[in-house]
């Protein structure tokens, strides 16, 4: 992974001390709370419901077993004793006192961690592929473009206040597990006679508006990366909507102007500064590869491996389940790579505990090179697990928590902190969530349904990624009471799609059963080997829509 | 009766600002893009150092050529670099107009001035930037800081300085970082 040196230090440092002044200067009361507002936010602090809630960035979701243990440690000293994973592969603290936050980032330094731009109307924290590296279809390790895009995009003097909250996603194998077309800019990796480049996306987004990026450009070459990424940005720096918050975001620019005059533009733009500093040279690349070189990886017997973990599995059906659903291939033979899951049920997703933070510490140092990664779907990836050592590991996990074998099925939920935390939700989530996933609790069940996306918004900003779900669920107030609308067919991979509303909506405790009878329509109504996605698109919203309100009429 | 200029705030022009890292004694008038001065003449524009709006300034300047040194040129922020372009190079000083701090529109204007176009002279923020602001600002290339804060000047001349280092290039650093590293820098 990226490490410091005395320049990183030097400038996260200062970081530090501009914050610790700032915060006594609002103190004191030199410092309006308007005033105050923009610089907190640029340092992820925010004024939530009940307390401040403090967002830190973990770049491209890599954090190392020193950094997890440390954010365990802040948890525990300046919080309740836990923290949250974000869908942008960040980690929360929820309870936080302000005059302590400048200590809690001096903290965070000393691990090579910050909460630069983890909020506010600039570039975020750059998000990826949780097994970038490691990935079977993987075209080229997504990682040291994320690390330069990272340091490119902190304290950019030009771009520290745009128009909006500005997200990118750099994804680098053939399936997109970044979501890159729901984001601001999305960058995917491709070879083209045998020249490494990009593909370029601009303008996609969630929130209330939710739109799908266009491609604008079909090849960047690699050198052209910061160049490119600079002139789209300048673009929207200089015409994106300042008269209305909810039409800032680069997504209405695009539209407006439509994504071929908005690609001329950037074109233009990027002709004048291409080739300048921020080419990417040789010994840049080389340099910022340098970080992310392969781990010692045992020279293993695939096959072996393999066959002695099918014998292992067949006389375990929990291990077998969990091995199914919570591993994934690997690159390297006799390797894989392992999701722990953050949502047995009755636990919001993604929260974990200051003892959780540790034994994932423990974990990633026993099993995986002392690294672990966050997903955008709230989990955490073990990267680089040998397959000799899994059942070991599989049952380390479940002491902590961590072995429940949902990954990838309806009670892996996407969920927003929703109306018990945040001061913007429209209706409550996490219940929501818990009360799926109390009525969907039998694993065969979960399992002969396969894949499936369930995410959960609770205001239309979409945090809880709703029009991407397979099944998306946004709680909406109806004169002051919770109501949830349910939306079919929405996905963030490389086929992105929105999901589309079913109908009126229901109250919190029709749900489960509005989910069970969407379910039942699926199963009644599948082909062999088919998803629920597959099946809606084949078959569309109808059937579901006159299953579900035929009962309730 | 035409239609008021703009409708936004109007920069101030404070007694004194920061140039060149010191507190000075602003020598420039301001004309504000108002009605009156949509319409005003070169005559009627009194002698002495004033920074016109960029409509103003385009009307007038056959008419001001004698009064070179005396005129300057403000943008607005919706007003791009490549409106005033090459021509900033005639002017002794151009201002950069940011209504809200939010408004960062005024980032860009003053980098493409310094790059694209060479603009060399007096580069000056005016409007209602925030001392946490001064470093980004002098990083696009701002040498003079016209606060209109409440502070003392004198007391923000350490927030220039917030940053010791950088990772992009910018105006004032024509390598980003993993350039200079790779020199071993």
């Amino acid at each position: 992974m990226y490490r410091y040196d005395d320049r990183d230090r030097t400038i996260i440092g200062e970081r530090v001390a501009q914050f610790r002044s700032q915060t006594e200067r609002y103190l004191a009361g030199d410092l309006s709370e308007e005033q105050f507002l923009p610089l907190r936010l640029q340092n992820g602090l925010y004024i939530q419901r009940l307390a401040p809630m403090l967002r830190i960035a973990v770049p491209y979701g890599l954090l190392n077993s020193e950094q997890l243990r440390r954010l365990a440690r802040i948890s525990r000293d300046y919080d309740k004793g836990y923290a949250h994973f974000t869908t942008r592969q960040n980690l929360q603290f929820n309870w936080p006192r302000l005059e302590d936050v400048p200590d809690i980032l001096a903290e965070l330094a000393e691990v090579e961690m910050h909460a630069v731009q983890t909020s506010g109307n600039c570039i975020r924290n750059t998000t990826s592929d949780p097994y970038a590296g490691v990935a079977r279809d993987e075209i080229a390790d997504p990682r040291p473009y994320c690390e330069l895009i990272r340091q490119w995009s902190t304290f950019h003097p030009e771009f520290a206040f745009l128009p909006r909250k500005f997200k990118i996603a750099v994804n680098g194998a053939e399936a997109d597990r970044a979501a890159i077309r729901v984001h601001d800019i999305g960058v995917q990796l491709v070879e083209r006679d045998g020249e490494i480049g990009f593909q370029v996306y601009v303008g996609g987004g969630q929130g209330r508006t939710p739109v799908i990026a266009e491609k604008i450009r079909e090849f960047l070459p690699e050198e052209d990366l910061l160049s490119y990424l600079e002139a789209i940005v300048r673009v929207y720096n200089q015409l994106g909507r300042r008269d209305n918050k909810y039409k800032a975001r680069i997504k209405i620019l695009v539209k407006a102007l439509g994504p071929e005059e908005f690609g001329r533009r950037v074109e233009r733009e990027w002709e004048q500064i291409r080739g300048g500093a921020d080419r990417l040279t040789p010994e840049a690349l080389q340099w910022a590869r340098s970080f992310f070189d392969a781990p010692d990886y045992a020279d293993l017997d695939g096959a072996a491996a393999d066959s002695a973990l099918q014998s292992q599995a067949e006389g375990d059906k929990a291990f077998a389940r969990w091995l199914e659903r919570n591993t994934f291939p690997h690159r390297v033979p006799g390797y894989r790579a392992v999701r722990l899951s953050t949502k047995p049920t009755g636990v919001p997703p993604g929260d974990v505990t200051d003892t959780q933070l540790e034994a994932i510490a423990d974990l990633a140092d026993r099993f995986s090179f002392g690294e672990a990664r966050v997903t955008h779907d709230q989990n955490v990836v073990l990267a680089d697990v040998r397959e000799d050592e899994l059942l070991e590991l599989w049952q380390a996990a479940r002491k902590q928590g961590f072995a429940t074998p949902n990954i990838g099925t309806l009670t892996d939920m996407i969920c927003c902190p929703g109306g018990d935390f945040c001061s913007l939700a429209n209706a409550k989530s996490i219940p929501v969530a818990e009360a799926i996933q109390r009525r969907f609790d039998d694993m065969d069940y979960l399992y002969d349904l396969g894949d499936l996306n369930l995410n959960i918004s609770g205001c239309m900003n979409a945090c809880g990624h709703h029009h991407v779900g397979h099944i998306g669920i946004l709680g909406v107030d109806k004169k002051g009471e919770e109501f949830y609308q349910v939306q079919l067919g929405g996905s963030s991979s490389e086929n992105a799609s929105l999901g589309k509303v079913l109908g009126p909506s229901f109250s919190r405790a029709e749900v489960p059963g509005v989910i069970g009878i969407i379910l039942d329509t699926y199963v009644e109504q599948r082909r062999p080997d088919e998803l629920f996605l597959d099946t809606y698109q084949r078959i569309g919203l109808q059937p579901f829509k006159e299953r579900v309100y035929a009962k309730a009429s | 009766m035409p239609k008021p200029a703009k409708t936004g705030p109007q920069p101030q022009n404070p007694a004194q600002l920061i140039r060149d890292g010191r507190v000075v004694r602003n020598e420039w008038r301001l004309l504000p893009a108002d009605d009156e001065n949509a319409a005003i003449t070169a005559e009627a524009l009194a002698p002495g150092k004033v920074i016109l709006p960029l409509p103003v300034w385009r009307r007038l300047r056959e008419d001001l050529a004698e009064r070179g040194d005396e005129i300057g040129v403000w943008l607005d922020s919706d007003e791009t670099a490549d409106q005033l372009g090459d021509d900033a190079g005639q002017l002794p000083l151009v201002a950069v107009h940011f209504p809200a701090f939010a408004d960062g529109r005024g980032f860009t204007t003053g980098r493409l001035l310094r790059e694209r176009y060479g603009y060399t002279g007096e580069l000056r923020a005016v409007g209602g930037f925030i001392r946490d602001q001064l470093t980004y600002l002098r990083r696009c290339g701002f040498d003079a800081f016209a606060y209109e804060g409440e502070e003392d000047p004198a007391a923000l001349l350490s927030s220039l300085r917030d940053f010791s280092d950088s990772y992009q290039a910018a105006v004032d650093e024509s390598q980003p970082i993993f350039r200079r590293r790779a020199l071993g820098g």
